[in-house]
C-alpha cells in the first residue's frame, strides 16, 4: 500500500456539511493521527487527505468541495472503489503534553473549516487516553468556520466550542478569540491545530508566547508522497514525509509558513494564490 | 591507517567526495539543495528548468513495484519505482529567482536543463548566466514527456551532436550531457558528445518506459500510463553504460542509476565513473544516504588497500 494503491470499496457515503462528504471504507489501515493516504480516481489524479474516520476495520476520510478532483470524488457512491496508498507522513505526538508539562490543564484541540477532518481521530484518541483531558475528561474542542452550514461532526463531538464568521452558530468570531481566556482560566498542556495557515499561524503565536507545545498539520501540493520528488517543499522541510505535522519550533523555522506555498510546477506563490491554483 | 582521500574532481570542480544528489530528485528549490548538501552530499544537481514554466503530469507520478509477493522474504521491498513526473518545473525565468545566490549551498550545483529544440537549450542556458552553478547538464533522455528527450529523438548521436555544438557556444561552464540506457550503442552517443565539446556524461537517465498496471482497477498506475524505471533494477544497467562509455570517451563520467550504497558506489566508479549519481536512495535510507555511502565506501576502501578515488576510477579496464 505504499508503493502503489490499492483498491478499496466504499461502504458508506455520509454527508457531513453543505461543503463536505465522509467517505466510509472496510478495510484495515495502520493509521496514526495526523497521517495522511493519497486517494487514486483512476484516469483523473491522486490527492491526499486525512483519514477522519478509524477503527479496526474501518477507515474514512472528509472531503471538502475545493476543485475538480473533489468535485468528482463527490459523485462517487457507495459500492464504488478508490486506489489508497499509504497511510505517510509524521502524526500527531500525543505525548507532547507531558514532556514539558507544568501545566495540569487539558490539552486543546483547534480546528478550522476542513482542517477538523485531520484532527477528528486525534481528538478520539486524546479522549480515550488519560493524555486528552484535564479532571472532567477529553480535551477542549474549538472549531471554527465561515458558516453555520460549514460546521463539521456536530452530533460526534458534542462538546465543541463553536465560532463562526457570521455568528450563524455558535458565537461570532474566530477559533482563537477565546484561548488568552481559557489558558488564563485553565492552562492548557499542549495544542494541536489544523485549519487556514492564517488561523494556524495565530495559534502560533499563542501557543509561543504562552509557552504551550504546539503542533500543526500543515497542507502543499503533494506528489510523489514517499519523499523524493521535492515538490512539497517548505523551506527545505518536505512535508509529506517530515511533515505534514510540525511542532512549534519547527514552524519558528519556516519562513514560509503563512506566507507561501508550491503551485505544482514548483513556482513560490503567496498562499491566496497557491489556494486559487489548487481549485 | 591513514584515512583515505574520498574527494574526486569533475572537469576541474572539486568534490568533497564523489556522490551527486541526482536530478529530479529533491532539486526543486534551493533550500532542499542546502538540506542535501549538508547531509554528505559532495555536490548537488537541479531539478530540470526547461524554457516554459510545465505543470508536469497529474498524479500519481510515481509507482513501486515490489521484488517478491508480500509475505514472502523480499515482499514489500521496492525493486524500483516508475516516474512520470512529466518535468514539472516553473520555468527558467521563474527559477533564477530560487537559485539566484547558491555560494551558501555548501557544495557544487549543476544545472539541468532541458529542451524541445535547440534554441530552447540555448535560451535555457542563457537564462542561468550569472548564477553561480558549478556545471551544466543538459538532459537528452527522460522517457515521459512529450517534446523532450527521448520522445523528441534527442537520444540519437545527430541530435545529440547538433544541440552540444549549440549550446558550447552558450556557456563557459562545463557542460555534462545526461544519456538513455535506451539506446543500441550508448559509447556512440557519449562519443558524438564528445566530439561536439561535452565536458562530462552522466549516465543513465531512466530506463525504459515502463508500465505498472493495477490489476483491480483494470488501470495503469501512472496517470501517464508509461514512466522510466530507477532504483535497485536499473543497477546493472547503467553499470554497464557506464562501462561502455568509459571504453568510448576520456571525458569524465557521472554514473547514475540505482546506487544505494557504498559497494554500489564503487562499483560503479570501476566501471569508469569519476561521481556516483544517488536519487531514488533517498527513498530506501532517507537523506542521509549520501553520508551512509560515504562512510561505507571509506570503510571498503580502507579495507582493500585503496587509498583515494582515482585508483577506483574505471579500475576494471585496466
Amino acid at each position: 500500500m505504499i508503493l502503489e494503491p490499492e483498491i478499496f470499496k466504499i461502504e458508506e457515503v455520509i454527508p457531513e456539511s453543505t461543503q463536505a462528504k465522509s467517505f466510509i471504507f472496510r478495510g484495515r489501515i495502520d493509521y496514526q493521527p495526523g497521517q495522511f493516504i493519497m486517494v487514486w480516481v483512476p484516469r483523473l489524479d491522486e490527492k491526499p487527505f486525512s483519514i477522519s474516520y478509524h477503527g479496526e476495520d474501518f477507515f474514512g476520510i472528509t472531503v471538502a468541495l475545493k476543485g475538480r478532483f473533489t468535485q468528482r470524488l463527490h459523485q462517487v457512491k457507495k459500492g464504488d472503489s478508490l486506489g489508497i496508498r499509504g497511510p505517510f507522513g509524521q502524526a500527531f505526538n500525543l505525548q507532547a503534553c507531558s514532556e514539558h508539562n507544568e501545566s495540569n490543564g487539558p490539552t486543546c484541540v483547534v480546528g478550522g473549516g476542513i482542517g477538523m477532518a485531520s484532527l477528528a481521530v486525534l481528538i478520539e484518541r486524546l479522549k480515550m487516553s488519560a493524555l486528552g483531558g484535564s479532571a472532567s475528561g477529553g480535551p477542549v474542542i474549538v472549531q471554527g468556520a465561515r458558516t453555520e452550514s460549514e460546521l463539521l461532526y456536530r452530533t460526534r463531538f458534542k462538546d465543541m466550542m463553536l465560532y463562526t464568521e457570521d455568528g450563524s452558530a455558535g458565537r461570532r468570531g474566530l477559533v482563537t478569540d477565546p484561548l488568552e481566556d481559557m489558558q488564563w482560566r485553565h492552562g492548557f498542556k499542549a495544542l494541536y491545530t489544523c485549519g487556514p495557515e492564517g488561523m494556524m499561524v495565530k495559534v502560533f503565536e499563542f501557543a509561543r508566547r504562552n509557552r504551550i507545545p504546539l503542533q500543526a498539520s500543515l497542507e502543499r501540493y503533494i506528489k510523489c508522497a514517499i519523499g523524493l520528488c521535492g515538490q512539497c517543499s517548505c523551506n527545505g522541510l518536505r512535508l509529506c514525509i517530515d511533515g505534514p505535522v510540525v511542532n512549534a519550533e519547527t514552524l519558528a523555522t519556516l519562513e514560509d509558513f503563512g506566507r507561501f506555498a508550491r503551485l505544482r510546477n514548483s513556482q513560490r506563490v503567496t498562499i491566496e494564490e497557491y489556494l486559487k491554483g489548487c481549485a | 591507517m591513514a584515512r583515505v582521500d574520498l574527494s574526486t574532481e569533475l572537469c576541474g570542480i572539486r568534490l568533497s567526495n564523489p556522490t551527486v544528489l541526482a536530478s529530479g530528485i529533491l532539486g526543486t528549490t534551493k533550500s532542499l539543495l542546502k538540506r542535501v548538501s549538508s547531509a554528505g552530499a559532495g555536490a548537488v544537481t537541479i531539478k530540470s528548468l526547461s524554457l516554459d514554466p510545465l505543470p508536469g503530469h497529474n498524479n500519481p507520478i510515481m509507482v513501486g513495484f515490489e521484488a517478491g509477493a508480500a509475505g514472502t522474504m523480499q515482499g514489500g521491498c521496492a525493486a524500483g519505482f516508475l516516474n512520470a513526473v512529466g518535468y514539472s518545473n516553473p520555468g527558467v525565468k521563474e527559477a533564477v529567482k530560487e537559485f539566484k545566490d547558491l555560494s551558501d549551498v555548501g557544495a557544487p550545483v549543476i544545472a539541468s536543463v532541458i529542451g524541445r529544440g535547440v534554441g530552447d537549450f540555448m535560451k535555457v542556458v542563457e537564462g542561468l548566466w550569472g548564477l553561480d552553478f558549478s556545471a551544466i547538464e543538459l538532459s537528452l533522455s527522460c522517457p515521459h514527456t512529450p517534446g523532450f528527450g527521448m520522445m523528441a529523438g534527442q537520444n540519437t548521436p545527430e541530435a545529440t551532436k547538433e544541440i552540444i555544438t549549440a549550446v558550447r557556444t552558450m556557456t563557459r561552464l562545463p557542460l555534462f550531457v545526461k544519456l538513455s540506457p535506451n539506446v543500441p550503442e550508448i559509447g556512440r552517443i557519449a562519443k558524438a558528445a564528445e566530439e561536439a565539446g561535452a565536458d562530462g556524461i552522466t549516465a543513465v537517465n531512466t530506463l525504459g518506459p515502463g508500465m505498472v498496471i493495477n490489476i483491480e482497477a483494470r488501470q495503469p498506475v501512472l496517470d501517464f500510463k508509461v514512466g522510466g524505471v530507477s532504483g535497485p533494477a536499473l543497477r546493472p544497467i547503467a553499470v554497464r553504460c557506464v562501462y561502455d562509455i568509459y571504453k568510448a570517451v576520456s571525458i569524465p563520467i557521472i554514473g547514475v542509476g540505482g546506487v544505494s550504497t557504498g559497494r554500489h558506489a564503487i562499483e560503479m566508479l570501476m566501471a569508469g565513473a569519476s561521481a556516483v549519481g544517488i536519487g531514488t536512495a533517498v527513498y530506501y535510507q532517507g537523506i542521509g544516504v549520501f553520508q551512509e555511502v560515504c562512510r561505507e565506501m571509506e570503510e571498503w576502501m580502507t579495507a582493500n588497500g585503496y587509498p583515494s578515488i582515482k585508483e577506483l576510477v574505471g579500475a576494471v579496464h585496466n
